[in-house]
């Protein structure tokens, strides 16, 4: 049986396809058969953060609707063979998802795939719903700033309310935080919430922490996950969280607050 | 002397942290249908008078119920002005 990961945060912008995006390339790339699933109806763009864009044919609504087979609307990774997208639709169809044809799909990919990821759209309407209703785990992505902790914490209330595993009375959701465009240097000048702060607010366990870093505008520039870069900090962080997600003991790096900022602190700068 | 006096100076990260607590109660509260129905009332009241005597934003008015085990406790919180800023 395939696991089913949601990567969620309620608030947009706070990088939950950047998050899907490297999280199901750094478990394909840790050789698990992986597929990774928008549920943004409307607005695809994980096929372009992926660079999959100009492959696109069917999307998950023509399958749903019968007009494809699964098959044809996966695309696979041209980097990692155990890695496929499926697309979503641009149509504005609000009821182009429902339980029954997410769960059908849902299903099937369970046969070939090891690691089911689906990214979230933002907000809590028909297609964040549909997105969080069949998970097992759901990543929750928080930035350290007041909204997203908010939305975050609105998000974990509806995983508790109305997922499957909620509803039919099943072992809960288990729940990770995972906190995006971390800077050391704010926190420790106290401009920034820290990583205590916002886990003791939301009171789940932390997956992991992405520093902020401009490889990740570049990553979705190119249209290759940042967790191929293994020469960034977002990347290896990245990388880190995905080893955990499997179990694996990994400490946390990239707390250290740069150096020169102590100089800055004595002069005020 | 003044300088003694003040209180050290909170960081925005703290604000944003408190900030943060007392919402996600209050939102908490809210989710689960468990506030007594004379709270909302209590809240606006004791909000009208507070600010009718002191004077003060009401935004800087905070009315909170938390539940422990054992009790409920409600917690008001104002924010006064500070004299000198008159």
């Amino acid at each position: 049986m395939a696991k089913i990961i949601v990567v969620t945060s309620g608030k947009g912008g706070v990088g939950k396809t950047t998050t899907s995006a490297s999280i199901a390339a750094g478990l394909a790339l840790q050789g698990h058969a992986t597929v990774v699933i928008d549920f943004d109806v409307g607005l695809r763009n994980l096929d372009l953060i992926m660079g999959c864009e100009r492959r696109v044919v069917y999307d998950m609504v023509n399958v749903i609707q019968g007009d494809a087979r699964l098959h044809q609307a996966l695309i696979q990774d041209k980097r990692c063979d155990k890695l496929h997208i499926l697309p979503t639709s641009q149509t504005r169809d609000k009821d182009a998802l429902d339980k029954q044809g997410v769960g059908q799909i849902l299903d099937e990919l369970q046969q070939s795939f090891d690691y089911i990821i689906c990214d979230s759209p933002a907000g809590i309407e028909r297609g964040a719903l549909m997105a969080l209703y069949y998970a097992d785990e759901a990543v929750i992505v928080t930035n350290p700033e007041v909204s997203s902790v908010r939305d975050s914490d609105r998000i974990l209330g509806i995983l508790h309310a109305k997922s499957r595993r909620a509803e039919q009375g099943l072992a809960p959701v288990k729940e990770h935080l995972l906190i995006s465009r971390y800077n050391p240097a704010r926190v420790a000048e106290g401009e920034m919430l820290s990583i205590e702060d916002i886990q003791e607010l939301l009171g789940i366990p932390l997956l992991g922490m992405i520093p902020e870093s401009e490889s990740v505008l570049k990553a979705s520039n190119a249209g290759t996950p940042v967790v191929f870069d293994r020469e960034s900090r977002a990347g290896q962080a990245y990388a880190d969280t995905v080893r955990r997600l499997l179990g694996h003991d990994c400490p946390l790096r990239f707390l250290e607050v740069e150096k020169k900022s102590l100089l800055k602190r004595v002069f005020g700068g | 002397m003044d300088f003694f006096r003040r209180d050290p100076p909170k960081t925005s990260a703290a604000m944003a942290k408190e900030r943060l607590q007392l919402i996600l109660t209050h939102e908490h509260q809210g989710n689960m249908g468990s506030e007594p129905d004379y709270l909302p009332a209590l809240r606006q009241e004791l909000l009208e008078v507070i600010s009718k005597h002191a004077g003060i934003d009401l935004n800087e008015v905070s009315v909170s119920l938390e539940r422990k085990p054992d009790k409920e406790v409600l917690e008001v919180n104002v924010v006064l002005p500070r004299h000198d800023a008159h």
